[in-house]
């Protein structure tokens, strides 16, 4: 696509700009913005990442991948600033999840070792399971605020905090894993993945365009089920003192 | 508090605060073993606060807390709080049915109790046999809180605190409780040590009692203290003046 053809397009952004006056949304500005860093944005990374092909060194697609960790667990430990220690927590969790599934696709030859393939496949990983962090975190905390009662219970009957906090843990793993799970039972049926479009319009196989997308798909349940359990695992100790006490806000 | 009884539990000195917030100032007395303390005083005095100490829920900044003669930091949290039971004011119930919550204390240890010895709690909480499968959704406030004792009992403590558990139910209810805790006293002689605002209840029920009033022990002494006050901030509680 020239970048004549690609001017064309914002069109697509003139018909929500002019709605959002005829109607008075008030959302002129905002479109502007995204539209603008959606631009800049993207050709940059369009550019680092044709200078990282390029170059195709194994440096620079750590430093790649690096820099998605540390900017997906500074998003994602927002949401757990209650849990002690959180950044490091949801760090760990990004990269054991990245370095699981790449080991995985490498280690039988799945995807070749190179930076077309590492890079994208972590960035969809990282980023779901940024936002699976943040699922969980958000649910984790508000469980844990409402259950208080529970909690306190099961400590006050001799339970660990293992055990009093068993209940909570299980809800928000679940509730986290749920909206990867319930996507993929539609996938297909009412919308069609983005990357398996991209690769189709790009003029890919549909077929193997499929397979490709099969396989991110179970790469993601994977990256779901490891993020929210490891996480949960991580935090849920943080809550409790060595007395087996539940650490209140103070 | 003069005490003619052996300890169950004993503060010497005690402080206890959240944050910069302090809630128990040196705290310093007993409650007498096998007997009943109520501790009354008005909302905001600490007396929840006071009770979580003895089972370990929280512990203190400074000062000491002995429950049996024995350092409270000296017991491993499990083995305290199976020691000293408590029921807590919201009688917080595990989802699913009554036989479920009473089986839980025993659960956490990896058994189970048995459905005769869980008929016979009932029993010796004076409910009926058929609640034993009735979801704990299904209940009335004061068969919830029977339910509440009964699963801190399973645990056979030494010591039961009570939070205030007869605070939302209607008189009948109220006095069956009441019954109840003295036949708990009794039968297996449990110290019982009970945070109540009904000063009736406590003159009645009470062996003992703990004034308290901003993170302080302002009196002590057998429940009759309460007719006839010596601190003139009890006297204006136990007039209403000071709730």
């Amino acid at each position: 696509m020239s970048y004549l053809t690609l001017s064309i397009t914002l069109i697509f952004v003139l018909i929500p700009l002019i709605l959002s006056k005829t109607l008075k949304l008030g959302l002129e500005k905002d479109t502007i913005i995204a539209t603008l860093r959606s631009i800049v944005q993207l050709l940059a990374v369009g550019y680092v990442l044709k200078f990282v092909f390029d170059s195709d060194s194994l440096l620079y697609i750590f430093m790649m991948v690096g820099l998605m960790v540390v900017a997906a667990t500074h998003n994602a430990q927002k949401k757990g600033a209650a849990i002690q220690g959180i950044t490091t927590k949801v760090a760990v969790t990004l990269i054991s999840v990245e370095v699981l599934t790449q080991s995985i696709l490498l280690g039988f030859n799945i995807t070749p070792a190179t930076a077309q393939y590492i890079i994208p496949i972590s960035g969809m990983v990282i980023g779901n399971s940024m936002v699976l962090s943040i699922l969980f975190l958000n649910r984790f905390t508000a469980e844990v605020e409402s259950q208080q009662d529970q909690t306190e219970l099961i400590l006050s009957l001799g339970g660990t905090p293992k055990q009093a906090i068993h209940r909570q843990l299980i809800t928000s793993i679940k509730a986290s894993m749920i909206p990867t799970i319930e996507s993929q039972k539609t996938v297909g049926l009412v919308q069609l993945p983005g990357m398996m479009s991209g690769q189709i319009i790009a003029g890919a196989d549909p077929i193997q365009a499929v397979q490709f997308q099969l396989l991110i798909m179970f790469l993601l349940l994977t990256t779901a089920a490891v993020t929210s359990v490891m996480l949960g695992f991580l935090s849920y100790p943080t809550l409790f003192n060595q007395r087996m006490q539940l650490i209140k806000d103070k | 508090m003069s005490v003619k009884y052996k300890p169950a539990i004993h503060f010497n000195h005690v402080d206890f605060s959240f944050g910069k917030n302090p809630i128990l100032k040196g705290i310093t007395g007993s409650f007498p073993e096998g007997k009943i303390t109520t501790l009354v005083g008005p909302s905001g005095a600490g007396k929840t606060t006071l009770l979580k100490l003895c089972n370990g829920l929280l512990s203190a900044q400074s000062g000491e807390v002995y429950i049996k003669d024995r350092e409270i930091e000296s017991y491993e949290p499990v083995e305290l709080r199976r020691l000293v039971g408590i029921a807590l004011q919201s009688a917080p119930m595990i989802t699913g049915s009554v036989y479920e919550n009473l089986t839980l204390p025993l659960e956490l240890q990896g058994e189970s109790l048995s459905k005769d010895d869980a008929l016979e709690l009932l029993h010796d909480v004076g409910l009926e046999k058929e609640l034993l499968e009735r979801k704990v959704k299904d209940l009335s406030g004061g068969q919830r809180q029977k339910v509440s004792i009964a699963r801190t009992l399973v645990n056979k403590p030494e010591v039961l605190l009570l939070d205030e558990i007869t605070s939302s139910l209607d008189r009948t209810s109220l006095r069956e409780i009441e019954e109840l805790i003295v036949k708990i006293n009794r039968k297996y002689h449990t110290t019982i040590i009970w945070i109540t605002h009904n000063l009736q209840q406590a003159l009645e029920i009470g062996d003992y009692t703990w004034v308290m009033m901003d993170g302080e022990v302002v009196e002590t002494g057998e429940s009759e203290l309460l007719k006839d006050p010596v601190n003139d901030k009890v006297k204006r509680f136990v007039r209403g003046e000071a709730e």
